[in-house]
């Protein structure tokens, strides 16, 4: 008998495997992508030095190992991105992995909130319009559904910022928090609140719409489930019904949702970033191109796929927990 | 019900005027519709417009709209016509939306098509694929592939087209999966049909009305990719796009916010008749969806 | 009838505007006593279901609902029953078996917790009283473990077993009034018995009535006390159980049980001649595990173990077992929808397994195919002409001298000419499985694999397709495999059977050898299971059909 390992464990193991072939397939991507982009890394350094002689930038090349056959180059390069090595960022004149891990937690935070108020708010409006199916509260929930799903979040940005802050004053411009207030504890905390309200209004309005259609779809359907039929024969109430019967079932494809749509939140960051200066990973993206920082735009390319993979091994989990249904051996 | 058994029922109308008797029922499809015209006009008489240039100077920058009939709704800070920008503006956002949806939904529908009928190692490696590629966000993948390719119209199109392909793929191999389980599909093999007629001839057409339902969505999200890049000043520079006029609105925002806030409401509006439209497809097409 | 559980009163439930008809029902009457069994029967469409809804008070939605007539149970009118008290009766007073147990029961919870439900609901017994009362309900629904089985999830549990629960949760509270809506329609013909037993012996013992909707004359002959026939929505006939079975006086009755197809097998024909048409030898398949590390690893399921069989000209081989015996593997294995792991099949001589590409598509016009379900094996998007022209223009045949020969077929099958021009879903099920037996002859196949062809379709279009089918094998002395589960259509159609178990075939025969004198124990116990096999239908002299 070998050891016993809990099923859960043994399903998240195999879950995270899965995510295997598809970094190695980002980590081939990327290095194509860098191959494709005009100049390689000794151009960058040679500019950065403002020019050298031929002799000196073909022994460069030989030292950065670019005169090496390619898949010698793309074997190197995979093992160094295995090591979280992204190179050196010549725009910001340190490794680019210190360059990203500056930037991940304000990111990460930005998504946390963004996602968090999409979906509790999305699923409440959702289940409301869908129990009352076809009624003037429905209507009024999916029109502004639809709506919110049509606003591009710059646009959104614009208007807050003309609003809240032009007009009205109420909240700040930009940045993740007040510069030189040196606040601390509750106050640091409320400082940073108040500076990431319209940021996550404006990413996660659009996916608010997503999952509250889906959620009112989801509800509709799976109340016209026969085991719902079935309780209701057992003479369960309508509030019984929605909270043991329904909404557990009716979450999982939303959840299905939020996996999938991980990492498209993530690229709407740099939008939302740029325009409220947050010192994140989409801003950094922005500026990496406008600069022409290859470098770091593949480091983050390679993080944020890590990120998307960490994340939707967790919404598996959490799928599995929820679904009775899933095998988990 | 049995002696009936070998009457017909009496003839159904033909299926374009079921469809058309579908659609009309639902009024924010008919509004989605009418939205969908008034673009589509816009983009055919921007010529009218503005025949020359719309990024010629028209008149005395910053002028408020309704104040001078030359420019109606009134001129940026370059004093260009925010009019003339809105009409052709919608010609590039129509353009984009076409082309880059036709390159997703082509790509979408291949790969998705051969991962669900064969299934196997084919159906893993090309989904391994499709996991890559929407595992890297799209937005800056998007922002990579111009960064390298350029940022002409063209490879604008292009580099939509390829970020936006794995959701046809996977909806198509979805549905590939449950129509090669069809009993049609056996009977179509039973004759002797090949591989290839039994996918183009027997399982696609089958398969198309989400990807079409699909494809206005993609329609309308293509639109918000292009005006985000422009927005952030990496669109084309010789074109009068929604996104290029709200990003340079942006510059003027305390003053003049109108300069963004028209062309941000056209992308508004097009978004939703595109939204609309896809409502609406979807009711007439998968009519099962709503009973009650 | 003072002592009527159930009084249903000139019941009238209307459909939504735009329906087929305007009315689901119109006029029932109908009592339920305790302690008997009443069976409303009617084919899909009859409103049979919706009747039972309606005493339910569960019409679906605010376009189907009651308009006239009056509901009472235990002489209480339930139209003046408040929505409140209505919560109380259902599960409690009267309660409800459904038909497809898997999709009744609800996924993410326990079966301990869904018979929980009705006894948290109802009473107010502590934790340990209630588990203790579902823990009886489970035994006496004889499932095997019941402590174990409180703990199951439905998916966990087999169909028959699933059923036993959805029973034992109606029965919790000895309800004096049961509603069995189809509830063994799901289930294969020996579990279907058992719980035909059960439902018996439960309702003997706590002397409810029950209401059981069927729409098989078999399980109503096997269960019912009184039987009332619904046609579209209206009473036809309610009278005894052995003066419907037996002495029906509606004319729709009569030719509904008229179709029911007699468990004596015809006399045999002369058994056919020359070589066999086609032989399986030794066909092996196993459908494997799914396996890498990334997947997982499964049980891997041997469909069909060691099969063999020879099919004559103008014979009818019928292969007959429960779901999951195999026989449908085998019936794809043969047309080589799926190729099996070993074993030969030999269609007029010429090897089919072992043939490639080319050969293959020529051999395919010998035998060809007719589906289970005529609306998925006709493609919706094409027109029928093209349906059935599709295959000889495949095979090299002129368009036109094809679609010539599709009309001739549409004839053929039955069809009027008009039809050609139609799209599948403009026809009634019996009329799409006639123009799937025409797709097949188009190829003038010399041999027939019919897969279920009746199953999807009521009893009466049921006998006219078989007949035709009949009709065409001796005509056209077409080689007819039979793949089914229903012995009683397989006693009227096949000259020989074989009935398989688990993937073999455990014993193969003449049709009047198999089912008179049976020798595997598994062919016993299949036909001693028949529903109403005691029951021989009366012939009448004034069929109308």
């Amino acid at each position: 008998m070998s050891l016993q390992l809990p099923p859960m464990l043994i399903y998240a193991g195999r879950r995270l495997l899965h995510g295997v072939p598809v970094i190695l397939m980002i980590m081939v991507g990327t290095f194509l992508l860098l191959k494709l982009a005009p100049g390689d890394t000794v151009d960058a350094l040679v500019g950065d030095m403002g020019g050298a002689d031929a002799k000196f930038i073909e022994r460069l090349r030989m030292e950065y190992g670019l005169d090496q056959p390619v898949w010698v180059q793309l074997w190197r390069y995979m093992a160094k991105l295995a090591q979280f090595d992204f190179g050196w960022s010549f725009v910001y004149e340190q490794p680019v992995s210190e360059v990203l891990l500056d930037r991940l937690g304000t990111t990460l935070l930005l998504m946390a909130t963004s996602l968090s108020f999409a979906f509790t708010i999305g699923c409440v409006l959702g289940a409301i319009a869908a129990r009352r199916a076809y009624s003037l509260t429905d209507n009024v929930i999916s029109v502004l559904g639809l709506v919110f799903y049509a606003t591009p979040s710059f646009f959104l940005s614009l208007v807050m910022i003309v609003v809240f802050s032009v007009k009205l004053g109420l909240l700040p411009v930009g940045g993740i928090q007040t510069i030189a207030a040196f606040y601390t504890g509750w106050d640091h905390v409320l400082d940073v609140a108040r500076h990431l309200i319209m940021p996550t209004s404006a990413l996660a309005l659009i996916y608010l719409a997503l999952y509250m259609r889906l959620m009112r779809t989801s509800v509709i359907e799976v109340a016209e489930l026969d085991y719902v039929r079935t309780a209701r024969a057992k003479g369960a109430g309508e509030a019984r019904l929605m909270i043991h019967h329904i909404t557990r079932n009716a979450l999982l494809p939303v959840i299905t949702l939020l996996g999938l749509q991980f990492s498209a939140v993530l690229g709407g960051s740099v939008v939302v970033e740029t325009i409220f200066s947050l010192p994140g990973l989409g801003q950094l993206a922005y500026q990496s191109v406008v600069q022409r920082d290859m470098n770091t735009l593949m480091g983050i390319i390679f993080l944020c796929s890590i990120v998307v993979i960490v994340v939707n091994f967790l919404t598996d989990l959490l799928y599995a927990r929820l679904d009775s249904r899933i095998e988990l051996t | 019900m049995s002696e009936t058994d070998r009457t017909l029922r009496p003839a159904e109308p033909s299926r374009l005027v079921v469809f058309w008797q579908r659609y009309r029922r639902n009024r924010a499809a008919l509004l989605g519709l009418v939205l969908f015209a008034v673009v589509l006009a816009m983009a055919a008489t921007a010529g009218l417009i503005e025949p020359v240039d719309p990024l010629r100077r028209a008149g005395t920058p910053l002028t408020w709209p309704f104040q001078n009939w030359q420019t109606p709704l009134g001129t940026d800070q370059l004093g260009r016509d925010i009019l003339a920008g809105l009409f052709h503006g919608a010609r590039i956002s129509l353009l984009i939306g076409v082309v880059a949806t036709l390159i997703s939904v082509g790509i979408g529908v291949l790969i998705g098509a051969l991962a669900g009928y064969f299934g196997g190692w084919l159906d893993d490696l090309l989904m391994r694929i499709t996991e890559a590629f929407q595992t890297i966000p799209n937005f800056v993948l998007l922002l990579t592939l111009v960064a390298i390719l350029g940022s002409s119209i063209e490879n604008i199109i292009l580099a939509i087209g390829i970020v936006s392909w794995t959701a046809p793929a996977r909806l198509v191999r979805a549905e590939f999966m449950s129509l090669r389980q069809r009993e049609f599909v056996d009977a179509a093999r039973n004759l002797g049909l090949s591989d290839a007629a039994i996918i183009f001839r027997e399982i696609l057409p089958n398969a198309l009305p989400p990807v079409i339902v699909f494809a206005s969505v993609i329609m309308a999200l293509a639109i918000l990719l292009e005006s985000a890049l422009a927005f952030l000043g990496l669109g084309d520079p010789n074109y009068a796009s929604w996104g290029n006029m709200i990003g340079q609105g942006r510059n003027v925002l305390r003053t003049a916010w109108y300069c963004a806030m028209i062309p941000g409401i056209a992308i508004l509006l097009t978004v939703l008749s595109f939204s609309l439209l896809g409502e609406g497809l979807n009711e007439a097409l998968n009519p099962r969806q709503k009973k009650t | 009838m003072n002592d009527a559980v159930l009084d249903i009163a000139g019941l009238r439930i209307a459909l939504p505007a735009g329906s087929d008809r305007a009315h689901a029902i119109d006029g029932l009457d109908l009592a339920v006593r305790a302690g008997e069994i009443i069976c409303l029967v009617g084919e899909s469409g009859s409103g049979k279901s919706l009747a039972a809804s309606a005493v339910m008070r569960l019409l679906p939605g605010p376009q189907v609902r009651m308009t006239a007539g009056t509901i009472r149970f235990e002489g209480q009118d339930l139209a003046a029953v408040s929505e409140r008290d209505m919560r109380r009766l259902r599960g409690d007073r009267m309660s409800m078996i459904f038909q497809e147990p898997m999709s009744a029961l609800n996924p993410q919870k326990t079966v301990g917790w869904q018979i929980d439900e009705v006894l948290r609901l109802h009473t107010s017994k502590s934790r340990r009283e209630r588990r203790a009362h579902a823990l009886d309900m489970l035994e006496s629904v004889h499932i095997p473990e019941p402590a174990s089985a409180l703990n199951a999830y439905p998916h966990q549990i087999s169909g028959g077993q699933r059923q036993r629960v959805m029973i034992a949760m109606a029965l919790a509270l000895s309800p004096r009034l049961v509603i069995a809506d189809e509830p063994t329609t799901a289930l294969d013909v020996t579990t279907q018995l058992q719980i035909l037993k059960l439902i018996r012996e439960l309702q003997e013992s706590q002397g409810s009535g029950i209401l059981f909707i069927t729409h098989e004359f078999g399980v109503v002959a096997e269960i019912a006390d009184r039987v009332a026939v619904l046609r579209q929505g209206e009473l036809v006939e309610q009278g005894t159980a052995s003066d419907i079975l037996n002495r029906p006086q509606h004319t729709y009755t009569r030719t509904l049980i008229a179709a029911v197809p007699a468990l004596q097998p015809a006399a045999a024909k002369t058994a056919p001649q020359g070589p066999p048409i086609l032989s399986a030898d030794g066909l092996n398949k196993t459908f494997a595990a799914r396996g890498g590390f990334l997947t997982g690893r499964r049980q891997a399921v041997a469909a069909v173990r060691d099969v063999s069989f020879e099919l004559c000209r103008g014979e009818t081989l019928g292969i007959v077992g429960e779901s999951g015996s195999g026989k449908t593997t085998v019936s794809r294995l043969v047309t080589r929808l799926q190729n099996a792991d070993s074993g030969t099949v030999e269609v007029d001589g010429k090897d089919m397994l072992a043939a490639d590409r080319r050969t293959l598509k020529a051999l395919r016009s010998d035998i060809q195919m007719v589906f289970q379900d005529p609306m998925a094996s006709l493609n919706p998007r094409k027109r029928v002409l093209d349906l059935i022209a599709q295959g000889p223009i495949v095979h090299g045949t002129p368009p036109d001298a094809a679609r010539d020969r599709a009309r001739e077929l549409l004839s053929l099958v039955e069809l009027t000419p008009a039809a050609a021009d139609r799209f599948p879903h403009e026809f009634s099920g019996g009329q799409r499985q006639r123009i799937g037996i025409a797709r097949a002859l188009a190829m003038e196949p010399k041999i027939i694999v019919a897969d279920e062809p009746v199953s999807a379709l009521d009893v009466s279009v049921q006998a006219q397709v078989l007949r035709l089918l009949a009709d065409l094998r001796d005509r056209l002395s077409l080689a007819l495999l039979f793949v089914t589960h229903d012995l009683r259509v397989a006693a009227q159609l096949c000259d020989r059977v074989a009935v398989m178990e688990k993937g073999e075939i455990v014993e193969t025969g003449p049709t009047t050898e198999i089912f008179n004198a049976p020798r595997h124990a598994y062919t016993q116990k299949l036909l001693s299971s028949i529903p109403g096999r005691d029951w021989t239908p009366p012939t009448f002299r004034d069929d109308a059909a």
